[in-house]
């Protein structure tokens, strides 16, 4: 025992006498569980670490569901790495709680980068992400022939009362257990980055963005009592169904139960092997534009960090077409630029899903960039839920304002 | 032996030290913390310096009032009739951008009532979310301390028997107390699931395909049942335990004396085994009482407080609160809140259970 404590002890010295000629970067990341994701990850540090002798980074790798209470606490304890991973939206909450630092990264390097992956707040440049993701109307080129639709495309999408017509004709044709399956088994953010689009194209949003100050007449003006009351009748009226198995979300559609289904670009392949014939439709228009979300995970510096110089060093390296092309490649998310996107697979020119492509460069909106946002995203998705379980539509919103807006106040307005 | 106490102390207290150290570190303190952090307006991250709001926290949770309102009324005075019933006017009106009423911004229907007339009286609260979650959690005390006291103190009966293989059944119904309540609630989740779950293919089965399927954690009319059902089943294995140990301090001469008047079963039971549990009940009330007001895990796992605010409970709420929407603050006032509701029960039932003299 003793030999091998000292062998070990040995081992360590040793190791950390060669390593003391770089400066070491410790990275925290979401991915861990997925080993492609890993394997892409560890790759981009290993290049990393050999492409020059001053940095070392170092990765940890946590479950996605408990990273961001991982930031959290290890805020709390002072004890955050150099290089973390931040989800879009949350950004300016930990920007503005003073747990990132702005990025220092030549800004003609991401001139290119599609507007989603760049976390912008307070005019400064705190993360940026290497890939994109997007939402569309999944459905089937049969079903659109069967049903007599017409293709909605980029420049002319549907209607508000094409896309309702699209859903009675599958109603009426009786060949599904529901016309059209938004998504309500994923619980949390899912809500507010896939649904919010919907409000914002109605003409609502979320929070006032003009200020930041208020919800009120954003979330419980005409335009979102329009929403909720549209939204509502997709379940009152027999469209969707307001709960669902997460089974039925994953496999719902292959299993032809649904003629429509509002989903992302990550479930894009494993559609397309169900069907060959899958179509992805950008978003209809509720009359104010069709809107999908935007913002990914992203990279920035922790406050803390004491060497931004080499945190920045190591996110710049990251963002190679060349790496946006593995992530896309190896999990099917969008590459930031259009470079990186004719070098991959799918959604290179005429690729299976370079449709994607033009939906997030062409719809979408960021989520509302506040730090108030964290708290908001929770009091709409409880809102959304409730309103697909039947409650009032105007009480439910006027409640949900109210909770927003005493949040912000709470909060001194959040910097705004 | 009390001269060995008095010996023995600093050996005492090196035992007692570890727990001690424990309790005071991650119970005792965080509670004085959470009693002072819901006088602030403490947030888990900002850069805002805290402030001292007073009883701001708890006004916004407890305030409570109530608003009659006459019916609508159309041009010539009768009652608009919608829907079989008379129309009021719409609370919106009253409770938002009302400069006559600036006391009732902010506030929602809780419930209404009618004493008879024609006007109705609205109760508006604050936080209609945490009053809802109040009373969802005195429902699942009220039922579930009763009933699983009383389900465990059958299964201790069975089970205090000398039979062949009488640990088997021991062990089977301790089972689920050994588990995770995670994972026993993920389980549930799929036996209550509203299409192809167990219990609804059971039901099918019985009642030869009479009985539809129920969406039992969907609807907002089930839900509740559907978790205090559940609950009762995965802890009354351990109240069992407790109820067989009360059982096996109960002198068996008694019990032999009992056999020789020519007892029937129920006098034995009434008037040996009862009065012999005494204590062991006045416990398990009491557990029982506290650990439900504690539900959590089968909320935060089965439905997260919905469908419509169904199952809403005090504890989910402190914590959806304090950590997710990172009002440390409010989460705090709640907490406060739980432990003056459960302190005053406890006392009560102390002072109900009393020793008689």
């Amino acid at each position: 025992m003793k030999m091998f404590t000292f062998a070990a002890s040995a081992a360590i010295l040793a190791w950390g006498s060669a390593a003391q000629a770089q400066q070491t970067l410790s990275m925290w990341y979401h991915g861990a569980g997925n080993e492609v994701e890993s394997k892409i990850i560890n790759q981009i540090i290993a290049d990393f670490n050999a492409s020059q002798a001053d940095w070392k980074v170092e990765l940890q790798s946590f479950p996605q569901a408990a990273y961001n209470d991982s930031v959290v606490a290890g805020a709390l304890a002072g004890n955050l790495p150099d290089i973390l991973d931040v989800d879009g939206p949350v950004m300016p909450n930990w920007a503005w709680a003073g747990y990132m630092q702005p990025l220092q990264i030549d800004e003609a390097k991401i001139e290119a980068f599609l507007p989603g992956p760049k976390g912008y707040w307070d005019g400064k440049l705190y993360s940026i992400g290497l890939w994109d993701a997007a939402v569309a109307l999944v459905t089937r080129q049969a079903y659109l022939d069967e049903l007599g639709l017409r293709t909605p495309t980029l420049e002319q999408p549907w209607t508000k009362d094409e896309f309702m017509a699209a859903l009675d004709a599958a109603k009426a044709s009786g060949k599904f257990e529901y016309a059209f399956d938004p998504g309500m088994a994923w619980t949390g953010e899912w809500y507010p980055y896939a649904f919010s689009p919907f409000l914002q194209s109605f003409g609502g949003d979320i929070v006032d963005r003009t200020t930041y100050k208020t919800a009120e007449g954003a979330l419980n003006g005409e335009a979102a009592m329009a929403f909720g009351e549209w939204w509502q009748g997709l379940f009152k009226n027999g469209y969707a169904a307001a709960t669902q198995d997460p089974a039925d979300r994953d496999g719902g559609f292959a299993a032809g139960k649904y003629a429509f289904s509002w989903n992302g670009n990550w479930a894009a392949l494993n559609t397309l092997k169900a069907f060959p014939d899958t179509v992805f439709l950008p978003a209809p228009d509720f009359g104010n534009g069709p809107k999908i979300g935007a913002a990914s995970w992203q990279f920035g510096i922790s406050a803390s960090s004491k060497h931004p110089e080499g945190a920045s060093a190591f996110i710049e390296f990251a963002l190679q077409d060349k790496y946006l092309a593995d992530f896309s490649n190896g999990i099917g998310l969008i590459p930031a630029t259009k470079t990186a996107a004719a070098m991959t697979e799918n959604y290179k020119d005429g690729g299976p899903m370079a449709v994607f492509f033009g939906l997030t460069e062409g719809q979408a909106l960021v989520r509302p960039v506040t730090p108030g946002y964290v708290v908001q995203a929770k009091v709409f998705e409880k809102a959304l839920a409730d309103i697909a379980n039947g409650a009032d539509v105007a009480a439910t919103l006027d409640a949900a304002v109210d909770e927003i807006n005493a949040d912000i106040e709470k909060n001194g307005g959040y910097g705004h | 032996m009390a001269s060995k106490f008095t010996v023995s102390n600093g050996t005492g207290w090196l035992m007692a030290g570890p727990a001690v150290l424990l309790i005071a570190g991650f119970v005792i303190l965080p509670f004085f913390l959470a009693f002072a952090f819901s006088f602030t307006n403490q947030r888990l991250i900002s850069p805002n310096a805290t402030e001292f709001v007073g009883l701001a926290n708890y006004r916004q949770l407890l305030d409570v009032t109530t608003v009659t309102l006459e019916p609508v009324r159309d041009d010539a005075g009768a009652i608009v009739i919608k829907d079989g019933a008379p129309e009021y006017p719409s609370l919106r009106t009253l409770t938002r951008n009302n400069p006559d009423r600036p006391d009732l911004a902010g506030m929602r229907e809780w419930f209404s009532f009618s004493l008879g007339g024609e006007d109705r009286t609205y109760v508006l609260a604050r936080d209609v979310v945490f009053m809802t979650a109040v009373i969802n959690t005195f429902i699942f005390v009220l039922i579930v301390a009763p009933v699983q006291a009383g389900v465990a103190l059958g299964l201790a009966l069975l089970i205090n028997q000398r039979l062949r293989g009488i640990n088997v059944f021991r062990a089977i119904y301790f089972m689920p107390v050994v588990v995770s309540i995670v994972v026993v609630s993920l389980l549930w989740r799929l036996i209550y699931d509203g299409q192809s779950g167990l219990l609804n293919n059971l039901l099918g089965a019985i009642s030869f395909g009479m009985i539809p399927p129920v969406d039992w954690l969907g609807n907002p009319s089930t839900a509740l049942g559907a978790i205090i059902a559940m609950s009762i089943w995965q802890a009354v294995g351990f109240h069992m335990v407790i109820w067989l140990s009360g059982l096996q301090t109960i002198s068996p001469t008694l019990y032999e004396a009992a056999a020789i008047e020519g007892a029937s079963k129920w006098q034995v039971f009434r008037y040996i085994t009862w009065p012999g549990l005494r204590n062991t009940a006045v416990l398990i009330l009491i557990v029982i009482t506290m650990q439900a007001f504690g539900l959590f895990a089968q909320i935060d796992v089965m439905t997260n407080g919905g469908p419509l605010d169904s199952t809403q409970t005090i504890v989910f709420q402190a914590i959806e609160r304090g950590y997710g929407k990172q009002d440390i603050s409010g989460g705090s006032a709640i907490s406060v809140i739980l432990f003056v509701i459960v302190l005053s029960i406890s006392l009560i039932q102390r002072w109900l259970t009393r020793e008689k003299t």
